[in-house]
């Protein structure tokens, strides 16, 4: 990693380009005004000082035309910096269809992250190069926050809730990985690393598994150990519950009537409470796997779904976009 | 001087009677005025040293001096005091307090015997939050966040919630009282657009005081009873939502934030004119502006929250309104300036102040705009740019202008005068020793290093460094100004009437006023600020040395 000291971080994400023009924008913008702020009221302090012999007649109490440009003005100006900077924020909240998936559990005080094959690590994360990434991530206990300073992008890590956070690296080589939520005694020592790797690289780091941690769940699919299939048929034919082909990102009818996209939220929602939510046709028959299941399980469990679902070539574009 | 001068002086409020009791249950706005002083230097102090102790760890990346846990309670006990113990209540409590019924020509506030209700409300919060630091201290920093503080953390929570749920009505209370006050109690022909624009600006931190801070107490009760009875509100482990609490908590202490930087506008504005020996210019859009900062601070405090989770959507409105709120602030910014164009300036202490406060508020108001921008604040949210900017806010802005207004009421509150050259030399101690400090952390910040950081990544060490050296000459800074006022009150040169030649009410009576203000209520038949045109070029120096020679 480089450590050396710099006044400005380093770039390794298609953000970061991005993000420092507008902070340029921005410190040229308000150094201008600082100065000029700061040289008027220096320049009048001095020229007026008391007892100096400037003329000092005719002076203004107010002038509609002077108060009105400097509300007009800073009004210009902040209305550019909301519309740069908001379709940046618009980037970065939306992830490009066909990112690299990884999971993220954050908890007091550690972070694991779990790649598609099944490959985990903890306080270190590595992702292939130029290639979108999207990490979805909860926490076990309080909030957290996952933030890559080299990548210029940050999002909050809640318990009870998914939130994601994409990036694509630019730059290969080893990066901060902070907290940045306050969590508890050991905050700053919640840290890791990012490795950026050429993607062959991170395809033989994936499929080292003689120095790699052992995969979650010995190997197989964890959706047959648990049972899963004994109602939820794969197959597609009538069960006592719903087949669960093609139903991440797709909308589901309920018993009530009303509609619901099968996004992450739901489909955790589902395993752990079930009857919160019944698929219409169906009973509220299936049992609630809280406490029996990690966090860490419930993302392996949803992963795998989504999987199921991406067999199917059909399903529409678009779908699996969600906030 | 001389000693006759003191016997003959006419009876005051502190010459009135000098006993404890007359002092602890006294119903004298100015009494009590000074009451709030004693108590926020007392908090300033003990924030101030946990600040330093702070900055005394962070000078190396190692956690040499504290244990993690110990760290944790030092930044929580900072913020926990400065903010609720010292921020929120100086300008309005202590300089507030003592000015309104003046500036209004008023005996007192409306209701005496509520404003020391609200002391002792203030004394007791402030005092039980003191001690839960000592039984063994709170952790969870000043902002509270569930579900660390309403399941996680083993530290003296509940206690310090109460604390800071207790010290709030003291200003629901106060903020009543200016309200009412302010309506009811101007004196003859003092109209709103007479009004000194400090008077403007405390009715506005008033509004917000009484609207927002109930809902502070309703989100540090909700905590209490998660904590407590185990009733799940913000815990999703017992059903609850985290991100509830931070929209209860911001919405209150958002505008919080606007009680503490609104009065110091006020503050600013009557130096300016002092100094400047001339109306503000634009008089009614400071006025205006106030009231502006008072609404639109309501409907910004998503803009704490853009990477919590919320909706992207929620962050878009919160960024634009977000920027909004700015243009009121830079229209206080620029009237100040224009306010010294063609003026009679004279560089004395609070002067020195005021044009401390205009740059460093300027810069935490600019540095906002960044914090605003959405996909600026996702990179620099929750580091110590954020510390940078907001201190920028609440020391180089609120804090300057409570010292510059200390130095400018101080002889009108104890009758003397403090000694200008140790009082100029401290003001640039604090400017300088102020900008070492936080100008580095903006550089930490947006290099990404995090907030609340026990231990950190080498390569901060250097810029760490310099903010710890410039922390101890603002350390000096704030000394000096706490050793001479005291002196000052014994020995200092007896004040006159309206040493610096200001135009407010408070100047019309003498130094320290009568117990019931005015020897009669006055009837005002001016505008504010109506310099004569030998206000302009008298030196107020000179006048105080001929009175004082006259003496």
């Amino acid at each position: 990693m480089d450590t050396s000291f710099r006044l400005l971080p380093e770039q390794a994400s298609t953000f970061a380009p991005d993000v420092d023009l507008l902070f340029a924008f921005l410190m040229l913008v308000s150094g201008l005004l600082s100065l000029g702020i700061a040289g008027v009221i220096v320049w009048f302090a001095i020229k007026y000082r008391r007892n100096s012999a400037a003329d000092r007649r005719a002076t203004p109490s107010h002038m509609l035309l002077l108060e009105l440009s400097w509300i007009v003005g800073p009004f210009i100006l902040s209305m550019i910096l909301f519309v740069w900077g908001a379709k940046l924020f618009f980037a970065q909240r939306h992830p490009v269809e066909g990112a690299l998936e990884i999971s993220c559990v954050g908890r007091q005080w550690m972070w694991k992250f779990q790649h598609p094959n099944g490959r985990a690590e903890i306080n270190a994360l590595h992702v292939p190069l130029n290639q979108p990434v999207k990490i979805n991530m909860i926490s076990e206990d309080v909030i957290h926050s996952l933030y890559v300073p080299a990548f210029r992008v940050k999002q909050d890590v809640l318990p009870g809730r998914y939130s994601t956070l994409w990036f694509q690296a630019s730059k290969v080589g080893r990066y901060h990985l902070f907290c940045a939520e306050y969590c508890g005694a050991k905050h700053s020592g919640m840290i890791g690393e990012v490795h950026v790797l050429e993607p062959t690289r991170y395809q033989e780091w994936l499929s080292d598994v003689v120095t790699g941690t052992p995969q979650m769940g010995g190997g197989g699919r964890l959706f047959d150990q648990l049972r899963c299939n004994t109602c939820h048929m794969t197959g597609g034919e009538v069960s006592r519950g719903p087949s669960l082909l093609n139903v991440a990102g797709r909308r589901v009818p309920l018993q009530n009537g009303q509609q619901v996209v099968a996004d992450d939220d739901y489909l955790r929602e589902s395993i752990l409470r079930p009857a919160a939510k019944i698929v219409a046709g169906y009973h509220a028959l299936m049992p609630s796997f809280e406490g029996q299941v990690s966090e860490e399980q419930i993302l392996q469990l949803i992963s795998e779904i989504k999987a199921m679902s991406q067999l199917d070539a059909k399903k529409p574009e678009g779908e699996l976009k969600k906030e | 001087m001389n000693g006759a001068v003191i016997t003959t002086r006419k009876r005051n409020y502190l010459n009135a009677s000098y006993t404890v009791r007359s002092w602890l249950l006294t119903h004298d706005h100015k009494r009590i005025g000074l009451l709030y002083l004693i108590g926020v230097t007392f908090f300033f102090v003990i924030g101030g040293l946990a600040a330093a102790v702070v900055r005394l760890e962070l000078m190396t990346p190692r956690g040499d001096l504290t244990e993690s846990e110990t760290y944790n309670k030092l930044f929580t006990m900072h913020g926990i005091t400065m903010t609720f113990f010292f921020l929120i209540p100086a300008i309005p409590a202590v300089l507030g307090n003592f000015l309104v019924p003046l500036m209004l020509g008023a005996r007192d506030l409306a209701f005496p015997r509520l404003n020391l209700l609200s002391w002792y409300l203030y004394m007791l919060g402030g005092l039980m939050t003191m001690w839960a630091i000592l039984a063994g201290g709170v952790d969870t920093g000043w902002t509270f966040y569930t579900p660390y503080s309403s399941t996680y953390s083993n530290t003296y929570v509940m206690a310090t919630a109460v604390g800071v749920f207790v010290a709030g009505f003291s200003s629901i209370l106060t903020g009543l009282n200016f309200i009412v006050t302010t309506h009811q109690m101007r004196c003859p022909g003092l109209t709103w657009f007479r009004l000194p624009l400090f008077i403007w600006s405390m009715y506005a931190a008033s509004l917000i005081m009484v609207l927002a801070t109930p809902v502070l107490a309703a989100a540090l009760l909700l905590v209490g009873l998660e904590r407590g009875l185990g009733i799940g509100i913000f815990d999703p482990a017992m059903g609850g939502d985290p991100l509830l609490f931070q929209h209860l908590f911001w919405f209150y202490a958002h505008p919080a934030v606007y009680i503490m930087v609104l009065p110091a506008f006020g503050v600013i504005s009557e130096l300016v004119a002092c100094f400047s020996r001339r109306r503000p210019f634009g008089y009614a859009f400071i006025g205006y502006s106030s009231f502006a900062i008072a609404i639109l601070g309501f409907l910004v405090w998503g803009h704490h929250m853009f990477v919590s989770g919320q909706s992207v959507y929620a962050g878009l409105i919160f960024s634009l309104l977000s920027f909004l709120v700015a243009i009121p602030s830079g229209i206080k910014v620029f009237n100040w300036t224009a306010t010294l164009y063609k003026a009679s300036i004279s560089w004395e202490t609070p002067m020195l102040y005021a044009f401390g406060f205009m740059g460093l508020f300027t810069m935490g108001g600019l540095t906002g705009l960044f914090l605003a921008c959405l996909a600026i604040d996702v990179h620099v949210h929750d580091t110590y740019f954020v510390v940078a900017h907001f201190h920028y806010i609440m020391v180089g802005g609120t804090v300057m202008a409570f010292l510059g207004g200390i130095h400018f009421w101080w002889p009108k509150m104890t009758g003397r005068m403090y000694p200008e050259s140790w009082a100029r030399l401290s003001a640039i101690l604090i400017f300088v020793g102020f900008n070492l400090t936080f100008f580095p952390q903006f550089i930490l910040g947006y290099l990404g290093m995090p907030r609340r950081y026990h231990i950190y990544p080498e390569e901060f060490q250097v810029l760490n460094v310099m903010s710890s050296a410039g922390a101890s000459i603002l350390g000096v800074g704030y000394f000096f100004p706490l050793t001479y006022l005291v002196w000052s009150m014994f020995y200092g040169a007896v004040a006159p009437e309206n040493p610096f030649g200001h135009t407010g009410l408070e100047w019309q009576t003498a130094s320290p006023p009568p117990t019931d203000n005015f020897e009669q209520i006055p009837v005002v038949t001016q505008e504010a600020y109506s310099f004569g045109p030998d206000d302009a070029l008298r030196g107020p120096s000179e006048e105080v040395i001929s009175i004082v020679q006259a003496s």
